[in-house]
Order: structure tokens, then C-alpha cells, then sequence
């Protein structure tokens, strides 16, 4: 295991965080009390309770599922898309490293990326309300783990895309939609049978379920649910990364 | 000398079925610097990307100091730098970062010592906490063999070193791979300039249409081509060649109005005088001459021609 070329990648692309961390930190957190005010204050005071847990706390998990999946992606697929795009993949592939190793970095540094916002969203919302959190240990265990496949499904993107449209492409017209649809906002006790079952199809659902479970030690689905949704999620990226490494798919010709 | 690159039919056939590398075989020793020339599209890029591990070889194989560059890839390339021909730079990187990254890449713990002397040496230490995006193209290309150097290679592959560099730019670069040479580094680099490759080649290998053509040491190759061409115009036509200027084998022009006489610019003797006493002694009155070199590409031009014959 080449440890010092994962570490060189990780480096390099958190460099590239901090180059830019007062846009990194602020973009969260005013986004982050932009929901506050809009759903937890305007619509919050006339929904008051969800299943026992104030609206405004009942949506923290959802806000920090919501940024930290978008987040996780966009770092992973810029961050191999990149050198892609402007040439600098040659070092990668002539270097002593293998696919896994560069995966390993590039992944790692956008999970870290992705996590540091998830608990600036956290400590944003705890000057909102009061926050309480039952398992703690389980949920960082849901975040690190959101973290690390949608890392994984970012850094497929990357490698697939072809152009800077393509890049966006999944993020906006996939992943968005089925967050807003994962019951970010809402439980999806709240929706008319029809729309509960329909939901149940979109594997969005079970990770919230899941963090929120972590949070308020109660779930729209069974936290076995969450976490078989979750290991699939990532067992099928890795396996689809296992698969570009094997073929050199966009990335060698 | 020993074979530090050993190259044997490695091939390569894009998917659209164009076979950019037929079969190469070359060997490269150690210390040496080989020049590997050809035209646009002929393969060299190919050839380097191949032993670098950017491009899949479809067949054949290769090694570097006795390793696989497939099967010991990682013991095959910590030996390699490369030098690629598009200038590639993280643009909002310093060039210090960059070079860094680049040892770390190569598993190498850091050595800023190392880092520094390097950088030094291609005058780019006073540039080491600018953007990338901030240097000229000559300082990016700079860059670019900092990063290839920093891992302290064995074998170095620098494609196109000097294409679009200005001259005195290349001059420099010139010395920096002498420098590097009598440090015991191999290096093989790409070029279009027969200049460049008679400054600092030791052997020339001439590649076309995914082929080598020849690979030859550079003083006999100069010899070849180092001959010019000596065109003499006449007054009046002649039917035939003057029996008494047969030593010089002139070409007679197809309208007997010019005569062309080849000869060797590094023999001892050209022999114009002579055939111009000759001429003047067969009554032929001359109504301009002019000289010409064969150049490079007139050399490829030719082995093209035989190469498709």
C-alpha cells in the first residue's frame, strides 16, 4: 500500500478546501438559518409537532442529509474530474499507485470535506433550538457512512462525466429530488397512503429514516431497513468503482 | 552499458482499429540520451504513454531495470519521471505544493532539501509560492520537469521539451538535461527539432506510422544527414551528363538545364572546387548556383517513402 501517495492526494485536494473555507463554512450556515427562518419559524409555527419532536428539530436531520449528500458528491466528482479536465490525470496514472489508493484519496478527502459541514450544519442548529441527540454513537455512524458512499457515487460521477454539464447533471435532476422527497421536511406518516408507499422506492428515505432515528429514537421505516439500504448503496458503488478500475473506463485509453 | 528500458513488439490498437504502435521493439541503456524522432501522429506520444502507464499496450511487453511495466508496475514506475508534451498544472496550486505532491505520489517522504536544489536548479526557486496560473509557459514546462524530477527517476521521458519554447529558453533546457545526464539519469525525449536532437542526443530512433524506422547512433546519423545538395543552373542544355564528370554523379534535370551534385559537409573534402574547375574545363558556362541542406524532414520524407515501398 502506497500510504504516502493516498495521503499526497488527500493533501491535495483538502488544500484545495482550505483554499476556500470561509465560502466552505459560510455557505452552510447561512443556508442552514435561511431553513430555520423559512421552515422552522414561518411553517414550523403552524405545524408545532411532528410525532412528538418540535417541526424546527425534527428537521435538523434532514437539512444535515440534504447538504451533506450534495456536498459529498460534488466535492468527489469535481475532485477527479478536475484533473481530468484539465490534463492532470497523467501524474495519477503514471504514478506508483493503484486505482484503490487514488479512490482512497480522493474519496477520504471529500468525505472529510462533507463531514466538516454536516457538524457545522449541527452547530448551526443548535443555536436554533435545543437539540437533543439519543444515540450519538449511531448517529455519526449514519453520517460517516452517508459520507463515505455518497463519496463513492461522487467519485463515479467524476470518472463518468464528460463535460461540466454532466457533472451537475445527476446531483440536480436525481439526487436533489429524491432528498426533497426523502422526507428531509417532513415524516412520511404525514403523506396519503398512496404517496407512502411510493416513497418507500426511493432509498433516500431509508438514510434520513435512519439518522433521524439517531436523533429522536423514532423512524418512518425499521433502522434495519436504514442500514441495509445504506450497505447496499455502498456495496453497489463500490462495486461499479471495482468495475472502472477493471476496465480503465474513461480513465485510460 | 546495460539495457535499463527494454521494449519488445509492444503494440497498441485504439478501439476505433487504428494501430498506433506496431509491434516496437527498442532498447534503451542505461545513461544514455535517446532522441526519438518522427512526424505528427507517428507514435511517439504513444510509445511514452505506453511505458508510463497512461495508454493500455494491446500486445508485446516491456520493462524498466528488469521490472514489468505491467506486472511490477509499481517497482517499473517509481524509476520514472515523464515529462508530458501538454503543459498540465493545477492552476491554483503553488509550485512548491505541486512539486510536493508529485514525491508524494511517488511514495517518496518528503525532502524539502531535495525539493529546493531541484527547483533551484531550473531557476524556478524564486517562483516556488506562485499560482501556477500566474507563471509563463517556458516556467510552466519548468514546473513540469520539477515534478518529474522530484522523485528522483532513473529513466526520464520528456515529450516535446522544447515545442513552443523560445530558443534561449531551450538552451537552457539543453543544459538541464545535460546536467542530468552526467548525473547518471536516462532520458528519452520526443522532438520534431534536428537541432535539439544533434545538441544532447546520443542515439536517434526514428519512429513512422507506429514503426521504428532506425535507431542509430547520432554521430552516423548526423553523417547522413549532414549532406547538402549543390544545384547548377546552365546557360545552355546538355543531352548527358559529361563523361568527365562522372565521379561527382550529378543529376541531369529532365530539361538538361541544371546539373545537382550531392556532397558531405563533415567529409574532409566537398569536392567543389574540383567540380567547378571540372565544369569550367568541359566548356559549360553557368548561369546560377544554389545550395541546399536536406533536412530533417526531407530524411523522414525519404525513410517514409522506403517505408512504404
Amino acid at each position: 500500500m502506497n500510504w504516502l501517495a493516498i495521503l499526497a492526494i488527500y493533501r491535495f485536494e483538502m488544500a484545495r478546501f482550505y483554499r476556500t473555507l470561509m465560502q466552505s463554512f459560510v455557505s452552510p450556515v447561512l443556508s442552514t438559518s435561511l431553513y430555520f427562518v423559512v421552515f422552522g419559524t414561518a411553517i414550523g409555527s403552524r405545524i408545532d409537532q411532528v410525532e412528538g419532536v418540535s417541526y424546527g428539530a425534527f428537521i435538523v436531520p434532514g437539512l444535515i442529509m440534504l447538504s451533506v449528500m450534495t456536498q459529498a458528491i460534488s466535492n468527489a466528482s469535481f475532485g477527479i474530474y478536475f484533473p481530468k479536465f484539465i490534463g492532470t490525470i497523467y501524474e495519477l496514472l503514471s504514478a506508483p499507485v493503484t486505482f484503490f489508493e487514488i479512490v482512497l484519496g480522493y474519496v477520504g478527502a471529500a468525505m472529510t470535506k462533507s463531514l466538516f459541514i454536516g457538524f457545522v450544519i449541527l452547530g448551526t442548529s443548535s443555536l436554533f433550538i435545543d437539540l437533543q441527540i439519543q444515540h450519538p454513537l449511531a448517529m455519526l455512524g449514519f453520517l460517516v457512512l452517508t459520507c463515505m458512499s455518497f463519496s463513492l457515487f461522487g467519485f463515479i460521477i467524476g470518472i463518468w462525466a464528460q463535460n461540466f454539464e454532466q457533472l451537475q447533471l445527476i446531483p440536480l435532476l436525481v439526487i436533489t429530488p429524491l432528498v426533497f422527497l426523502g422526507g428531509s421536511f417532513y415524516s412520511i406518516s404525514m403523506l396519503p397512503p398512496v404517496w407512502q408507499t411510493v416513497t418507500l422506492f426511493n432509498p433516500v428515505v431509508y438514510l434520513i429514516s435512519g439518522f433521524r432515528w439517531s436523533f429522536f429514537g423514532q423512524a418512518d421505516v425499521a433502522i434495519g431497513a436504514s442500514l441495509a439500504a445504506i450497505a447496499l448503496f455502498t456495496g453497489i458503488c463500490l462495486f461499479l468503482i471495482w468495475l472502472i478500475f477493471r476496465t480503465g473506463y474513461r480513465i485510460k485509453s | 552499458m546495460s539495457v535499463i528500458v527494454d521494449v519488445k513488439d509492444l503494440s497498441k490498437t485504439y478501439e476505433g482499429g487504428f494501430e498506433a504502435l506496431k509491434s516496437v521493439s527498442l532498447q534503451i541503456e542505461q545513461g544514455e540520451i535517446l532522441a526519438l524522432l518522427g512526424p505528427n501522429g507517428a507514435g511517439k506520444t504513444t510509445l511514452i504513454s505506453a511505458l508510463c502507464g497512461i495508454t493500455e499496450p494491446s500486445g508485446g511487453a516491456a520493462s524498466v531495470a528488469g521490472h514489468d511495466i505491467q506486472a511490477e508496475f509499481r517497482a517499473a514506475r517509481r524509476l520514472i519521471g515523464l515529462v508530458p508534451q501538454e503543459v498540465a498544472l493545477e492552476p491554483f496550486e503553488k509550485v512548491i505544493n505541486t512539486v510536493r505532491f508529485s514525491r508524494g505520489l511517488f511514495g517518496k517522504p518528503k525532502d524539502d532539501a531535495l525539493i529546493e536544489r531541484i527547483l533551484r536548479q531550473l531557476s524556478l526557486w524564486e517562483k516556488r509560492d506562485a499560482r501556477t496560473r500566474e507563471l509563463s509557459g517556458g516556467m510552466k514546462r519548468r514546473v513540469l520537469i520539477a515534478k518529474a524530477l522530484c522523485h528522483e527517476p532513473q529513466v526520464l521521458f520528456l515529450d516535446e521539451p522544447t515545442a513552443g519554447v523560445d530558443v534561449e529558453l531551450r538552451r537552457d533546457m539543453w543544459e538541464v538535461v545535460e546536467g542530468l545526464k552526467s548525473s547518471g539519469v536516462t532520458i528519452i525525449l520526443t522532438t520534431h527539432y534536428i537541432e535539439e536532437a544533434e545538441a544532447i542526443a546520443d542515439r536517434v530512433a526514428v519512429i513512422n506510422r507506429g514503426e521504428i524506422l532506425l535507431v542509430e547512433q547520432k554521430a552516423a546519423l548526423m553523417q547522413r544527414m549532414g549532406r547538402k545538395s549543390l544545384r547548377i543552373d546552365l546557360r545552355e542544355p546538355v543531352p548527358a551528363v559529361p563523361d568527365a564528370l562522372a565521379p561527382y554523379a550529378l543529376e541531369l534535370g529532365s530539361d538538361g538545364h541544371s546539373l545537382t551534385y550531392h556532397y558531405d559537409t563533415k567529409g574532409d573534402g566537398t569536392g567543389i572546387t574540383r567540380l567547378l574547375q571540372a565544369l569550367a574545363a568541359e566548356g559549360l558556362s553557368l548561369r546560377d548556383i544554389q545550395t541546399t541542406q536536406s533536412s530533417l524532414e526531407e530524411i523522414f520524407v525519404d525513410l517514409v517513402k522506403e517505408d512504404a515501398a
